[in-house]
């Protein structure tokens, strides 16, 4: 690990403001993926400024709707008696992902701002253009079972691994922040990330030291709920796909370099496809890396069971 | 006679002492802990790892170093009453915190109940998984009692029964390879079943 100074941050505008003054600043939350680089010296801050302490961490009561604190645990989140009986799908997607002690460390921020899981930007040996911008990418071409079907580019075809925000997109929910100027502004979901162009080291649509406070979501859509994720393991194993499904809006994971609302099922549905008509919809424009060609397949089945599973 | 006594032996450089961190121009920083339930207060290299600090600078060896990237358990602590990796975690980060490790969860002569069942189960092969094994069930035990619900909940609204699947699914954080699992199952099950 490279040296870095460290310090805690007292308050989220001043964080924010202390961060975007050096360039090579990181916040340091729960540390269960920032860490976890640091120590492959893949993410090489000079400047660790730690939000851990403050007070981010509720889950409150917001109208009819529910807001989530930045540093809220996954644990906590998914053991919130109203996630429990309102966001069900928000409660099972926190609990498919990582491992109890991990949740009980990693909190709401972080999930949504994890790196990808992609083998060649964990291995520094291999080029990537999210390490370095116009080295090139080790995974077209490469050994690319987990990489993306959806909205992937000629230099980046990695997925975003978080199960968080695939929940949070069928909630319709929006990402509280505070930028270095003081100033908030709450960013919905699906305009969060970044799909990854020829830019792909761009992985969000935050400004340099903007802050996410917390996470607000509206009230529950009518319908049923489910979250389905299918893995290499029944438990603690990165997904292959994962379904995410609430009253009539469907989103996946694990397919793309971002959370992927499936509108185009959803408006086949609108008009009255059947389950499996709708996943064909949205999956028209899938491709294969190479070695994921099962993942579009698995996709399919995966929305039709899940939507099928919604209907019952 | 091959060399001298071990205290004028110079280090070999075939085989240098390894060291955790370059520390040369490394930012330090205080930190205050209570480990097993007494006050320490340490002064560290700003990046070491709770685990480190623990094996290393406290010399509480119980706590197992196995992947160091969370993926194993091995290291797996109680901080403030929760099972964590001590190992993506750094201790400047538990400033005021409480720290239970296995040193702290018993001794030889009063034994935890999950310890006593680990023994009498027969639940470990080489024994470098069940410091933290033992670490993960004490947190599971507890997280069951206030009736968190895990990934194998099928109501997520009722209260928590710790069925075998349940246990399997809520141990999955800590890896054995030995593969003592039926074991540590066995084991977990005995003192769920005695405390349900």
């Amino acid at each position: 690990m490279r040296p870095f100074s460290y310090e805690r941050a007292t308050s989220a505008a001043g964080a924010a403001k202390a961060a975007a003054e050096t360039p090579a600043a990181r916040f340091l939350a729960g540390g269960t993926n920032l860490l976890d680089l640091m120590k492959l010296e893949i993410e090489r801050p000079e400047r660790v400024i730690d939000v851990g302490r403050l007070p981010m961490a509720g889950v409150e009561a917001n109208g009819d709707g529910l807001r989530i604190g930045a540093l809220a645990t996954a644990s906590a989140v998914a053991a919130d008696a109203r996630v429990r009986r309102d966001y069900p799908v928000l409660a099972e997607a926190l609990l498919s992902g990582a491992s109890p002690q991990l949740r009980n460390k990693a909190t709401t921020a972080g999930n949504l701002l994890q790196r990808t899981r992609c083998p060649y930007f964990y291995d520094a040996a291999k080029p990537c253009n999210k390490r370095q911008p116009g080295a090139g990418c080790a995974a077209i071409g490469g050994l690319n079972r987990f990489a993306a079907i959806l909205g992937a580019s000629e230099a980046c075809i990695a997925t975003h691994p978080s199960d968080l925000a695939v929940a949070l997109s069928v909630l319709d929910a929006s990402v509280e922040t505070v930028r270095p100027d003081g100033t908030t502004r709450a960013i919905p979901i699906d305009d969060l990330h970044r799909l990854p162009g020829d830019a792909p080291h761009l992985e969000t649509t935050l400004e340099a030291g903007e802050l996410v406070t917390g996470v607000a979501i509206p009230p529950p859509p009518k319908g049923r709920q489910a979250y389905r994720k299918v893995r290499d393991r029944a438990s603690y194993a990165a997904g292959l796909v994962a379904v995410a499904v609430a009253g009539d809006r469907i989103a996946l994971g694990c397919v793309a370099l971002k959370p992927w609302r499936a509108t185009k099922a959803e408006a086949a549905l609108a008009a009255g496809a059947a389950p499996a008509a709708a996943a064909d919809a949205e999956l028209a424009g899938a491709a294969s890396a190479g070695h994921n060609t099962f993942k579009i397949a698995l996709t399919q089945r995966l929305m039709t069971a899940a939507l099928q599973d919604g209907k019952a | 006679m091959i060399g001298g006594p071990p205290s004028s032996r110079p280090p070999s450089k075939r085989f240098p002492i390894p060291m955790a961190l370059d520390t040369a121009d490394a930012p330090s920083a205080s930190v205050n802990l209570t480990v097993n339930g007494e006050p320490r207060a340490l002064t560290l290299d700003v990046r070491t790892t709770l685990l480190d600090a623990l094996r290393e600078t406290l010399g509480l060896k119980g706590s197992k170093k196995g992947c160091d990237h969370g993926q194993c358990g091995a290291c797996t602590v109680l901080v403030n009453g929760l099972r964590i990796n001590a190992c993506l975690s750094l201790a400047v980060m538990h400033d005021g915190d409480a720290v239970t490790t296995i040193e702290g969860i018993g001794t030889v002569d009063r034994l935890s109940a999950l310890q006593r069942a680990f023994l009498d189960r027969d639940a470990f092969q080489c024994g470098y998984c069940t410091p933290g094994q033992i670490c993960s069930a004490t947190g599971l035990l507890d997280e069951a009692e206030k009736g968190w619900p895990s990934a194998a909940t099928e109501d997520l609204t009722a209260a928590i029964s710790l069925t075998d699947a349940e246990i399997r699914e809520r141990m999955s954080g800590n890896i054995c390879r030995c593969s003592a699992y039926p074991q540590i199952l066995d084991a977990i099950r005995d003192v769920a079943g005695a405390a349900a």
